[in-house]
């Protein structure tokens, strides 16, 4: 399999975009950002429409459309969280857009380059030049390094934010931080699993990590290694069926582990409690 | 294709007659009204009750449920149906379980990659063209039927009426959980009856707007409305009055423009969004002692 150069290219990019997606999925869930981390992959379908209509490079598009409306995102919806009926208002009109740089797009190009769409929208990780697969994992790597620097107090802010803002740690700071690098990794998933997957490989290995170890250092790194393992694990499989999508191996490994772990913790919450505590969950 | 006879002219009667002079075009427009009055009136509670983010996973099945009907040789609204119906039924099922909102919120992102994963394998497996993918996700007006047209009058007459009978509890339940539990309304079967209905509004909405679009219909809206009135009466029917006349216009331009319905109805729907914040937010700087704010 890694005979050909194309796999070793996707192997390449994939496991430095896993790993950096695993990272910062688990923060995702653990500040309840889902629908913030879904909204940015919307903006990078609407940049890299944008960018080919415009006749740029498809990746700057996408990096300059996810950073400018995290830093957007986080300054409007006040200390770092944005609110759902704003993202979502906002994440129609971008899909709107998109819709509509899309067909300039197509009628403006001849019909070879109307796949450049189903590129954006599902991934093109099969696709990568061995310089683009380095570009892709020497990003992706800076992403990861800086998550981590950062991890500290973005994990005390996560947890306890009165807390920690009243030790004078620098929350809205490291929250703008959180989602610029969020828009960074965003824009890296892009690539491997495509715009409108990427919010699985966010938040799969995140919210499994989470249901498994309530530890946050273990769930961190549990978090990057399932990343990691759907990643490997997505395109051998794609590699032997050839009909398979590797966008689609890749999101369904990491949903199977999110389902194990909630089927895992869901029987060993019946076994540990009373069931009637089941019922309390529900807000 | 009726679109090359299309040209504005200076007399906006003739413009108006143009729009209904094909078939398609009536079905769209027919269409288009059944799906606006649904989407605003449950749009209404789906923003009341802060489930955006609920809604969101469950137009995203829409897609492989046409996708898959599409593979299958099944009727289109049979997918459409069918998948949001079953999609709100598994959200409520994982929502009521444990792991707070950061777990459950984690459930909704997942399912959401697997719907659209899912959906792209099927339209992969069908080896359908670009414009199939393209409409089922960024909607279309040509290619509504007279029998779909059908469909949707129907299965929005029981969504409405089903609403109308539930609206006075789920209204409560909604304003206030713990409350309403606290004098006997059943909350639980609500939420699951309000999802069931919030997944037919979907489904009836992407035929319009396409799988990705239909929050332009089913929230921006609705979140317009409860910036102008929080009081229920008004506020419900604004929500519908808002849904179609972004509808309506959306559906108009699109016909005698190149571009795709689905940034229009978009364009124009957060347009008012924005236009009624600003002027809210101008109108409280005038005179800061005005009531507050809904949320």
């Amino acid at each position: 399999m890694l005979a050909h150069e194309f796999m070793r290219n996707a192997y390449l990019a994939g496991s430095f975009v896993a790993l950096a997606c695993g990272l910062v999925g688990y923060f995702v869930v653990l500040r309840s950002q889902v629908f913030a981390g879904d909204a940015l992959s919307h903006v990078a379908f609407t940049g890299a429409l944008a960018a080919a209509a415009a006749g740029i490079d498809i990746r700057l598009g996408v990096f300059l459309a996810t950073i400018a409306v995290a830093m957007g995102m986080g300054l409007l919806g006040g200390r770092g969280r944005p609110d759902d009926v704003v993202i979502g208002s906002v994440f129609a009109w971008v899909l709107g857009l998109g819709a509509l740089f899309l067909s300039i797009f197509t009628a403006g190009s001849s019909g070879e380059d109307g796949t450049a769409a189903v590129r954006v929208l599902f991934g093109s990780i099969l696709g990568l030049s061995a310089a683009d697969a380095w570009l892709a994992a020497a990003i992706a790597l800076v992403a990861a390094v800086a998550l981590l620097a950062i991890a500290r107090p973005l994990l005390f802010g996560s947890v306890d934010p009165d807390v920690a803002g009243s030790l004078g740690l620098p929350l809205r700071a490291v929250g703008l931080g959180f989602l610029a690098l969020l828009a960074v990794v965003s824009a890296e998933a892009t690539q491997a699993v495509g715009a409108l997957l990427l919010l699985g490989l966010l938040a799969a290995p995140g919210g499994a990590a989470r249901l498994l170890t309530d530890n946050p250092w273990h769930g961190l790194t549990l978090s990057a290694a399932l990343a990691l393992g759907s990643m490997w694990g997505g395109l051998a499989l794609s590699y032997a069926v050839a009909s398979l999508p590797p966008s689609f191996a890749v999101i369904a490994i990491a949903s199977a582990c999110f389902a194990l772990a909630a089927l895992r913790s869901r029987l060993r919450s019946d076994l540990a409690e009373n069931p009637q505590i089941d019922r309390e969950g529900g807000l | 294709m009726g679109i090359e006879l299309a040209g504005l002219s200076w007399n906006p009667l003739s413009d108006l007659g143009q729009l209904t002079e094909f078939p398609f075009m009536v079905q769209a427009l027919e269409a288009g009204t059944i799906v606006a009055t649904l989407a605003g009136a449950i749009g209404w509670f789906m923003v009341l009750r802060r489930q955006t983010f609920a809604g969101h996973p469950l137009s995203v099945i829409a897609f492989p449920g046409a996708a898959g009907a599409t593979l299958a040789g099944l009727p289109l609204a049979l997918g459409y149906f069918g998948a949001c119906g079953l999609g709100a039924l598994v959200l409520s099922v994982a929502g009521s379980g444990r792991g707070g909102h950061s777990g459950e919120s984690a459930v909704t992102g997942t399912v959401q990659a697997v719907g659209l994963g899912l959906g792209f394998l099927f339209v992969t497996l069908y080896s359908g063209q670009l414009s199939e993918l393209e409409s089922l996700l960024f909607g279309t007006f040509l290619g509504i039927t007279a029998s779909q047209v059908q469909t949707l009058l129907w299965v929005a007459i029981a969504a409405l009426a089903a609403l109308a009978a539930i609206g006075r509890p789920l209204l409560f339940a909604s304003v206030d959980d713990a409350v309403a539990g606290a004098a006997g309304v059943p909350t639980g079967a609500l939420s699951l009856a309000f999802l069931l209905l919030l997944g037919m509004a979907v489904a009836a909405t992407a035929e319009i707007t396409g799988a990705l679009l239909v929050f332009a219909l089913l929230v921006t809206p609705a979140a317009t409305a409860q910036q102008i009135t929080a009081r229920p009466a008004p506020g419900l029917m604004l929500s519908v009055g808002l849904a179609l006349v972004v509808t309506w216009v959306g559906l108009g331009i699109a016909y005698f423009s190149p571009y795709p319905v689905g940034f229009w109805v978009t364009s124009i729907s957060f347009g008012l969004y924005v236009a009624v914040r600003l002027l809210r937010a101008g109108l409280s700087r005038r005179n800061p002692e005005a009531p507050g704010a809904p949320a």
